[in-house]
C-alpha cells in the first residue's frame, strides 16, 4: 500500500510532497531533483528578473520531463514580467505568495497551469476558492522566511473545514511523522522547505546548509514583527541587530532597510552571521545533508509506517 | 441609507474589536482602527454576509474606509 492522495492526481505527481519555492534557494536544480523523485519541485522567483527565471525554467525542462512549479512573489518589482513568462512557458503549476493572484488566475488556467496560492487565513482561503484556484497552500508560523501568525496545527484543520479544494500544509514538516500529521489534520499533502535546503542538489552555500544542520529547536527566531512583515530566520548577528533596533523603536523603514538583501548574503555568499538564514522551526531536527530522492523516499516511508502503526492505538 | 451606515459601523466595530463610538464615516480600517490586511479581508467577507452580496477583489481593494464601504454597498444594493 503506497501513500497517495487526490493532490497526486491533481498535480500528476507520485508523492504528496511539494517543495517550497524559497527565494535564492529554490533553483532549477533543486526543483528538477524533487520532481524527478516523484514530488513537485518549485522554482522560487523571489525578487529575480524574468530572464534569470527563464533560465531556471529551461534548466528544469532539460533535467526532467515531470511536472514542476514556479512560485511568484507578488510583491516583487518583476512580478508582472514573471507572470507573463509563466504564461508564455506554460509552467505546469503556479504558486503565489505575498498577495492575491486574483485577476491572473484565469489566465494561468487558460494555458493549462494549476494555480495554488499560499494563504495564512480562513477568510483568504474562502476567497481563493471562489476564484476557482486548484488548491491552497496553508502556511503556519513554523515556516521559515515571511510568516503569518497562526500555527500549522491550528490553521490546517480550520481551512480544511472551510473549503472543498485540496489543502496543502506548510510550516513545520520535515519528516514522515509531520506528513502523516498534516494528512490527519485534513491536508492532502505537505509543502516542505527547510528539509530540502539540506540536500545535495540544493545550490545554496555549504555554510547556509551547515547553519541549519547546526541549529537547535529554539534557534529559528522571528524578527521584524514591528514592521508588519515578520521573518523567521536563525539567530545570529543580524537577528540580534534587528532585535535591538526594534527594542529602540526604530521605524519599520529602517528595519526593512537593515534586512534588505541579507537573504542573498546568506544563501549565496554563505555569510551566516550578517546574512538572513531563513529557515523553519523544524531546523533543529535536520541533522544530515542527503540527496533529494533519499529525503523524499524516507519521508514517504516513515509517513506510511506512522499511519499503519497508528492502528495499534485502537484496542 | 443611514441604515447601511449603521450596519457597516456595527460590523466594523465587532470585527475589529473597537468601541462603536470610535468608528466614524471617515475611519480608515488600517490607519485609524488598527486593522491589518488580513483583517480587511475578513471585514469584506462580513459585509458580504450581512448584505448578501459578493464583492470581487477588484472592488474590495478600494474599500479602505467606512465611507468607501457604505458608498460601494449603496451602489450595488
Amino acid at each position: 500500500m503506497a501513500l497517495k492522495t487526490e493532490l497526486c492526481d491533481l498535480l500528476e505527481i507520485e508523492k504528496p510532497i511539494i517543495q517550497g519555492g524559497m527565494a535564492w534557494v529554490a533553483t532549477g536544480e533543486l526543483a528538477a531533483a524533487v520532481s524527478s523523485a516523484g514530488g513537485l519541485g518549485i522554482i522560487g522567483a523571489g525578487n529575480a528578473p524574468a530572464d534569470v527565471i527563464e533560465k531556471e525554467i529551461e534548466k528544469v525542462r532539460e533535467l526532467t520531463d515531470k511536472p514542476f512549479g514556479l512560485n511568484i512573489m507578488l510583491l516583487s518589482p518583476f512580478a508582472d514580467d514573471i507572470i507573463e513568462l509563466a504564461i508564455e512557458k506554460k509552467v505546469p503549476v503556479i504558486t503565489t505568495g505575498a498577495g492575491n493572484p486574483g485577476k491572473h488566475v484565469k489566465r494561468f488556467q487558460e494555458v493549462g497551469s494549476k494555480v495554488i496560492p499560499v494563504i495564512p487565513s480562513v477568510a483568504l482561503a474562502r476567497r481563493m476558492e471562489r476564484l476557482d484556484v486548484d488548491a491552497v497552500i496553508v502556511e503556519g508560523t513554523e515556516a521559515g522566511g515571511h510568516i503569518g501568525e497562526l500555527a500549522t496545527m491550528a490553521l490546517v484543520p480550520q481551512v480544511a473545514d472551510a473549503v472543498d479544494i485540496p489543502v496543502i500544509a506548510a510550516g513545520g514538516v520535515a519528516d514522515g511523522r509531520g506528513l502523516a500529521a498534516v494528512l490527519a489534520l485534513g491536508a492532502k499533502g505537505a509543502q516542505i522547505g527547510t528539509r530540502f535546503v539540506c540536500s545535495e542538489e540544493c545550490t545554496a552555500s555549504d555554510a547556509f546548509k551547515k547553519a541549519i544542520i547546526g541549529a537547535r529547536d529554539r534557534d529559528a527566531v522571528v524578527t521584524g514583527r514591528s514592521t508588519g512583515h515578520p521573518v523567521r530566520n536563525l539567530k545570529n548577528k543580524l537577528t540580534k541587530e534587528i532585535e535591538r533596533l526594534e527594542k529602540e523603536g526604530a521605524s519599520p523603514e529602517k528595519i526593512e532597510e537593515v534586512g534588505s538583501g541579507r537573504l542573498r548574503d546568506a544563501v549565496i555568499d554563505g555569510d551566516i552571521q550578517e546574512g538572513s538564514v531563513m529557515a523553519g522551526q523544524i531546523s533543529g531536527m535536520i541533522s544530515e545533508i542527503k540527496n533529494v530522492k533519499e529525503i523524499i523516499d524516507e519521508i514517504v516511508l516513515e509517513a506510511e509506517n506512522t499511519i499503519k502503526n497508528s492502528c495499534d492505538l485502537l484496542e | 441609507m443611514d441604515n447601511i451606515l449603521e450596519r457597516v459601523i456595527d460590523i466594523v466595530a465587532e470585527e475589529l474589536a473597537v468601541d462603536r463610538d470610535e468608528v466614524t464615516e471617515d475611519s480608515s480600517f488600517i490607519e485609524d482602527l488598527g486593522a491589518d490586511s488580513l483583517d480587511v479581508v475578513e471585514l469584506v467577507m462580513a459585509f458580504e454576509e450581512e448584505f448578501d452580496v459578493e464583492i470581487p477583489d477588484e472592488d474590495a481593494e478600494n474599500i479602505r474606509t467606512v465611507e468607501d464601504a457604505v458608498s460601494y454597498l449603496e451602489d450595488i444594493l
